[in-house]
């Protein structure tokens, strides 16, 4: 480069008359004594060593290993339980839905499967729905909606964002909200009983509010605001999504989780990362100290079946989760740091029994070099 | 008189020499009117040719063009061009990216670039405006008329006052001084501080006022502007009365250059030639031929691997996306439909995803790689500069950087290529002893110069001579006060060569540009003999009696290497003509034909074998027919427009014949300051040295010897003309080969028999003359033969002397090192002119300031003021710019194969529908903002030995020869690497988001969390390998490693913490801050970075235990010196405290 030659320019020595290569005359530069200019800064010289990394393997060892026993431990502790509702085979309940699904039914398709627990779920359970081989995380899919009409820009209620395509307008009205993301919104209805050892059948209390996080639900979605109070009124010129049953201020009867703001919308709306993933569909929360959240026994699970996975070989899950500081049922982690551990321990051997053999060895040779 | 000849018959003489085939030649040649003057009719057609102005232009562009110019120049570059292409795929089809993420980090290049170049232009701009504004003097119509410089036309008579510079470049015609002569000094030009005597045309020395100016007609023929600052050829053809106009012949010493300044001398009147652009200066400035360094050949080839691997992976997922997209309910789901326009299927479609999964990967390739090089060599040798070590107190100057792009190649260096005069000896000459007659004369109490009062008398070692001898010995130290170019200067102040010759009348110097000539006339003052001055073509001589003699100079026959000798013609009071010459031995030997040869020579030879440089002196007689001869021939040769130097030298042939011997001189060079430790460390560090010298081999050997290059074991292999005299150069070569390759044999034989001794090491000498036999292409085609015999000698010689050498031939030797086999890495270093052809063949080309002139500095990549700065050049900045460089290069790759390679397997589980792992943000900041200072400064700054012991253990030099660090092993190493910490990534979070929750209220993360997780692995990990290799932990390191993985987080924290108005997407959210409240993510990060840094960590401590390099030894050495040092401070003060 010619870079070299300019650096010297810009130096300050122009010798006028001489144009752009005078810096060759230059004269006297003593350079600065400098401990940078120098490169004799003082530093800090590490060298990784067998002896000096010994030390640090076992520690990593050391500190692994407990770490990965209670990860799995507490993992193991975790009550967990997936039912498969999607009843691709004649004898699931959900067969007769899946077989003759049509968009416009106008008569739900109920089933419900049963099931029982071993075990109780003592603390909160957490009711979450499965899919398989949905590729939410797909580049078309991911890109299709317009987060600035889902906070509330008026602007873009009416006027949706290109990357809405094809689920942008449906007959001239622009669809609210738009995108294939809301479009293919998880709509099956799952309903939990309880079969008392009587006889008599009790729904389980299920919790909608929290499944979402609350920075989505506050912020990153807003209903937009008119100057009618009234989301009907505000949503007026919209169409539903083509999918939907229900507009999308319809969707529940609480006005803090109507619209946008529907924590079910919010959590769907957040792309899962895998084609198989689980979201949170809701929370059955500890009434008492004294007894379990759900006790040992039969269980009805009631399923309105809307959502058709048949065509693109999908699964449907309904998954209970008991839920502990690392969250649910995961060995990965626990079984990770287990071998971790184990492989530092064992370099950790490995190299002290070669700093033993080989370190005095040629630390010795090097003395006599 | 020769040159009171009349102008017509040397017109003759001309017009006889070059008859018609002249005349198509004149295209190459112009001619300028002197002042705009026509000649008198019917002489020549007055054509007014167009020539530029004097604006000079070194500016390269201008306000209008500056934003089209300059963007085509940097989209030149092929880093460039790619992410352009690049940019403009994203632009034009739907990618999976968004175009900002190269546009930016393009847009941020190109802009700093940019800038950077305008800044640089700017200021030319300015220096070029000042030097175009400044006002000249300029002759019209016999009145001095001012003007600014850029409007000097050729042709026009300029007036040049003492100290001014030259604004042009001109043809001398009067001064202020009669003789017609001015002093010149070329010091910003070439360097050369000394002052130059330039000669006015006889016939136009007396036109010295404006008047007399404006009545001069005259024309000058010369040749179109050529770079060459020494070479000048042109005719001035001055009409007067008469019909005839006068023509004079004019040389390099009649042209005055642009940059130059005028000295000593009140005020000169020229007429200019060249102007604007096409003065010497001008056109000298044309950059040269770039070198490309070794490093940035691997660069460039492990780029293409690059490429490949980034073609062959958009390749696969294209082929894999069509495979998988062959179910319709995959390509295109219920929930997840295409619009009308991406129905359309075409060919065109696989090809535009294709691109769109080359967008995607393409920042596998580097874009921030070019820059941080750029900046790192940038920076990187100011280091260089900076060296207080390499600062010479006596010059004033410390080393020059001409080119940053070679840095690393100092550390690759495996032959150096060293000059001997000036490099490897001071270039101080003084003068030992002379040799009259087979006489020897030693001036004692040589006092570096300074002569001590009443030291004027002789040793004389063998028997006073007698009267025939005291008549040659006179006539010996005569010649030499006669026969050089040496000018006294009657000042102090003056750079260069100073020698104070006390005269009573004050402080005179002898000058001239070559010291041995300065040598020898003080020699010649302390034997008696003093040369005062040259004044109205007389040279003055101050005699043992303390008369004065006085010869007039009537020719000089300058010095040249081919020649090697010079000659000056003069005419004594008594009207006697000698010639007297002096030069090497093998150049007057043979052309003497009487004298005491063999005395002479014997001496000459014991000189040369001290290691002294000798110069033979001769004379002879000349008649008068003799001497108008000698003039026409000279003149003859001197008027020629055309191979006027092969003309000359013929003439210098015909008239340097039949001389008489006088005797020799010896001068001493001593070798510079640690020349021999350096040699010897060079040496030690694997190079081989050889001493490329034009010197006889005698005296080479002997600095050689000196120098510890040969030493008193080494057995020496001559291939010489002494000895292919002999035998015929087949069988010496054979011979030698012979003798070489049998104790390479032998040394297998020991290491097997385990005994290392010292095996025995061999040196080559070989002359000029033998070397263009060996490179002579012969008919039968085995020229190859002896090239490959004689390299195959070459590579089993520790080293090398090559003498007698023609500057060309030093180049041809580098260029056959250069290209054969093995293609080593030369270096030539040099400080003469001759020098240059080899400094800038070789791979690195070091110039070293000498006293010979500055052009093997201006010519060179790097400038050092002594040769002992070599060492440190290449054994402490040459080792630590390789290995900075190539960590550099090859952590430029792991980390963008550790950045992309998640990409591409996110790939698999995203129906191959080109899905960005990563936000657009950490896309676009990860190789500009979270990476990159890190490495910039680790390849500034990394010291992976002390300095100290680098140079004291030249060995380790050999650990990075061949370019070893970036070999394709190693180069496999850390792309595996790379790949291996991309699965560690991937995986790891692919387990951890495996279908299940992590975080303690239930909620799920989506995929922008999988990539952020992703991505905080990869900055900590890429950043925290980095730091497991820094050896060298300063402040601003712990700074910039701490700062980068800080910046890292407090970004993320922003982008993510705020709902930014601009953008139409929301997507990182939170996410940052959700993931870091999970304590699984917390520990999935730690247990990732872990896992990926442990292979490295193990493959380091394992490698370093069981096969240490010498390197890796050094440093676990001093680390337990330092522990016992640091145990011993202890242990001292620890019983220090009892003690009290």
């Amino acid at each position: 480069m010619a870079s070299g030659y300019s650096a010297k320019e810009e130096d300050g020595h122009h010798s006028g008359a001489l144009g752009p290569a005078g810096g060759a005359a230059v004269r006297s530069r003593k350079p600065d004594n400098t401990a940078f200019k120098q490169q004799r800064l003082p530093a800090w010289q590490p060298i990784l060593t067998a002896g000096t990394v010994l030390p640090a393997f076992f520690i990593i060892g050391l500190l692994f290993i407990p770490i990965g026993i209670g990860l799995y431990v507490t993992s193991n502790n975790i009550r967990e339980l997936q039912i498969d509702y999607t009843g691709t085979e004649s004898s699931s309940p959900c067969f007769a839905c899946s077989q003759n699904y049509s968009w416009n039914m106008t008569t739900p398709c109920v089933c419900s499967v049963s099931f029982s627990l071993d075990q109780p779920f003592e603390s909160n359970v957490f009711m979450y729905y499965g899919l398989s081989n949905f590729y939410q995380n797909h580049r078309r899919y991911v890109k299709s909606r317009d987060d600035s009409q889902l906070n509330g820009n008026l602007n873009s209620l009416k006027e949706p964002s290109k990357e809405c395509e094809p689920y942008r307008t449906n007959d001239g009205k622009p669809i609210a909200p738009c995108g294939a993301i809301a479009n293919s919104l998880f709509n099956d209805t799952l309903a939990l009983y309880y079969n008392d050892p009587n006889g008599t059948e009790t729904q389980i209390q299920l919790v909608k509010r929290g499944i979402a996080w609350w920075t989505d639900k506050h912020v990153k979605f807003r209903n937009p605001v008119g100057d009618d109070s009234n989301l009907t009124a505000i949503f007026q010129g919209t169409a539903k999504p083509v999918n939907w049953q229900k507009p999308v201020y319809e969707l529940d009867s609480d006005p803090e989780n109507n619209g946008f703001i529907n924590e079910d919308l919010i959590v769907w709306m957040r792309t899962a990362a895998l084609p198989t993933f689980r979201k949170l569909y809701r929370i059955i929360e500890k009434n008492s100290s004294t007894s379990p959240t759900l006790p040992r026994g039969n269980y009805t699970l009631k399923i309105t079946y809307n959502y058709p996975v048949r065509s693109f070989e999908g699964r449907k899950r309904m998954i209970l989760s008991t839920i502990s500081w690392m969250g649910g049922k995961n060995p990965f982690l626990g079984i990770a740091y287990i071998t971790v551990g184990s492989i530092c321990f064992f370099l950790g051997v490995v190299l002290l029994i070669i700093h033993h053999k080989y370190g005095s060895r040629s630390s010795s040779a090097d003395l006599t070099h | 008189m020769c040159t009171k000849r009349s102008g017509w018959v040397r017109l003759l003489y001309y017009r006889y020499l070059y008859p018609c085939t002249g005349e198509e030649n004149w295209v190459d040649s112009r001619t300028v009117y002197i002042g705009h003057r026509e000649p008198p009719p019917g002489t020549e057609a007055y054509i007014p040719q167009r020539f530029p102005d004097n604006r000079i232009v070194s500016s390269k562009y201008t306000f209008w063009n500056f934003v089209p110019k300059n963007l085509f120049e940097q989209f030149r570059r092929i880093a460039n061009f790619y992410f352009l292409i690049i940019f403009l795929v994203q632009l034009i089809i739907d990618t999976p990216t968004s175009p900002i993420t190269s546009g930016l980090p393009l847009f941020f290049v190109i802009t700093v670039t940019a800038i950077k170049q305008g800044y640089e232009d700017w200021l030319r701009h300015k220096a070029d405006n000042a030097v175009n504004q400044c006002p000249v003097h300029i002759i019209q119509h016999g009145k001095v008329v001012r003007k600014q410089s850029h409007k000097l036309r050729v042709g026009d008579i300029v007036l040049v006052k003492e100290d001014e510079t030259f604004p042009c470049d001109l043809i001398l015609l009067s001064t202020s001084r009669d003789d017609g002569t001015c002093f010149v000094t070329t010091a910003s030009l070439d360097g050369e501080s000394s002052h130059k005597t330039y000669y006015a045309v006889q016939d136009t020395k007396s036109f010295n006022t404006e008047q007399e100016l404006d009545t001069l007609r005259a024309t000058i023929e010369c040749e179109q502007p050529q770079p060459d600052l020494y070479k000048f050829v042109g005719r001035i053809n001055i009409y007067q009365e008469r019909d005839e106009p006068i023509a004079r012949p004019l040389g390099s010493e009649n042209v005055l250059l642009r940059g130059a300044t005028l000295k000593n001398t009140e005020y000169v009147y020229a007429v200019a030639i060249y102007t604007g652009m096409e003065t010497k200066m001008a056109l000298n400035y044309q950059s040269k031929s770039q070198k490309r360094s070794a490093v940035e050949k691997s660069m460039n080839a492990f780029l293409i691997v690059y490429l490949c691997i980034l073609l062959s992976k958009a390749l696969i997922n294209t082929v894999l996306k069509y495979v998988w997209q062959a179910n319709p309910n995959r390509d295109e789901p219920w929930y997840n439909e295409k619009t009308e326009s991406e129905r359309q299927r075409h060919l065109i479609r696989a090809f535009t995803d294709f691109l769109a999964f080359m967008v995607l990967f393409n920042y596998i390739i580097p874009v921030s790689m070019y820059v941080t090089v750029e900046m790192q060599k940038f920076l990187g040798s100011y280091f260089i500069t900076w060296d207080e070590e390499m600062f010479d107190d006596e010059i004033g100057e410390g080393a020059l950087v001409n080119t940053s792009d070679l840095n690393e190649e100092l550390g690759q260096v495996e032959y150096i290529f060293t000059d001997k005069t000036g490099t490897l000896t001071e270039n101080n000459m003084e003068f030992i002893e002379c040799c009259v007659d087979g006489h020897v004369y030693v001036p004692h109490a040589i006092c570096n110069g300074q002569i001590l009062p009443g030291a004027l008398g002789i040793d004389m070692i063998d028997s006073s001579p007698g009267p025939d001898g005291k008549e040659h010995e006179e006539l010996f130290f005569r010649a030499l006060c006669l026969c050089h170019t040496v000018q006294v200067k009657e000042e102090e102040t003056v750079d260069g060569i100073k020698r104070g010759i006390h005269q009573g009348k004050g402080t005179s110097f002898y000058i001239s540009s070559s010291p041995d000539e300065v040598a020898l006339v003080e020699g010649m003052k302390r034997l008696g003999f003093t040369y005062l001055r040259l004044k109205d073509n007389h040279m003055e001589i101050l005699n043992r009696e303390d008369e004065i003699e006085r010869f007039e100079l009537l020719e000089v026959l300058n010095f040249d290497s081919v020649r090697r000798r010079m000659s000056v013609i003069v005419r004594s009071g008594t009207g006697e003509l000698y010639l007297f010459c002096k030069g090497a031995d093998s150049s007057i030997f043979p052309r003497v034909i009487s004298g005491k040869v063999e005395q002479v020579r014997a001496r000459v030879e014991h000189n040369a074998v001290e290691g002294l440089r000798t110069l033979c002196v001769a004379y002879k007689l000349l008649t008068f027919e003799e001497y108008q001869d000698i003039c026409q021939l000279l003149e003859t040769a001197k008027l020629a427009l055309q191979e006027r130097d092969k003309k000359l030298a013929e003439a210098y042939d015909a008239i340097e014949r039949d001389f008489i011997l006088l005797g020799a001189t010896a001068v001493e060079d001593r070798l510079q300051d640690k020349a021999a430790d350096t040699i010897e460390s060079l040496h030690k560090a694997g190079m081989k040295v050889w001493v490329l010298t034009g010197d006889k081999m005698e005296t080479a050997a002997a600095t050689c010897y000196a120098s510890k290059l040969f030493r008193r074991s080494t057995q020496i292999l001559e291939l010489t003309t002494k000895r292919t005299e002999e035998q015929n150069l087949h069988d010496v070569l054979f011979d030698l080969s012979r003798t070489v390759l049998r104790q390479h044999g032998s040394l297998t034989r020991d290491t097997f028999s385990g005994l290392s001794n010292e095996f025995q090491d061999y040196g080559l000498i070989i002359d000029g003359a033998t070397l263009t036999a060996v490179m002579k292409p012969d008919q039968d085609g085995s020229t190859g033969n002896y090239k490959e015999i004689f390299l195959e000698i070459c590579r089993n010689c520790s080293a090398v002397l090559c003498c007698r050498m023609a500057p060309l031939q030093k180049a041809q030797i580098v260029k056959l090192i250069k290209f054969s086999k093995e293609h080593p890495i030369t270096l030539a270093i040099g400080d003469g002119a001759n020098d240059v052809s080899m400094i800038l063949e070789a791979h690195v080309g070091i110039g070293i300031m000498g006293k010979e002139g500055r052009q093997a500095a201006r010519n060179s990549d790097y400038a050092i003021p002594k040769f002992k700065h070599l060492k440190k050049m290449l054994l402490v900045h040459g080792h630590y710019y390789y290995i900075r460089i190539a960590e550099l290069v090859q952590y430029f790759f792991y980390k963008n194969v550790c950045f992309i390679f998640p990409q591409f397997l996110y790939q698999f589980f995203c129906g191959f529908s080109q899905q960005p792992l990563y936000d657009t943000a950490y896309l676009t900041l990860y190789n500009i903002s979270f990476t990159s200072l890190p490495i910039l400064l680790y390849s500034l700054i990394e010291q992976h030995i002390n300095m100290d012991i680098l140079k004291r253990d030249p060995s380790l030099y050999r650990d990075i020869a061949k370019n070893s660090l970036l070999r394709w092993r190693i180069f496999i190493y850390w792309t595996f690497l790379g790949v291996f910490d991309a699965v560690v990534f991937f995986f790891g979070a692919y387990f951890l988001f495996d279908n299940t929750t992590f975080t303690s209220n239930g909620q799920m993360f989506g995929n922008w969390t999988f990539g952020t997780l992703v991505f905080t692995v990869l900055v900590f990990t890429v950043t925290l390998k980095l730091a497991l290799d820094t050896h060298y932990w300063t402040w601003i390191n712990h700074f910039v490693i701490w700062g980068s993985l800080l910046f890292y987080v407090v970004f993320s924290l922003l982008w993510g913490g705020i709902i930014w108005p601009f953008l139409n997407y929301q997507r990182m959210y939170y996410v940052f801050m959700q993931m870091l409240s999970s304590g699984p993510a917390w520990l999935c990060i730690i247990l990732l970075i872990t896992v990926s840094l442990l292979p490295d960590v193990v493959k380091k401590v394992m490698c370093r235990a069981l096969w240490p390099t010498t390197t890796e030894r050094i440093q676990t050495k001093r680390k337990c010196l330092n522990v016992e040092q640091s145990t011993i401070f202890m242990l001292s003060q620890t019983s220090s405290s009892i003690s009290f």
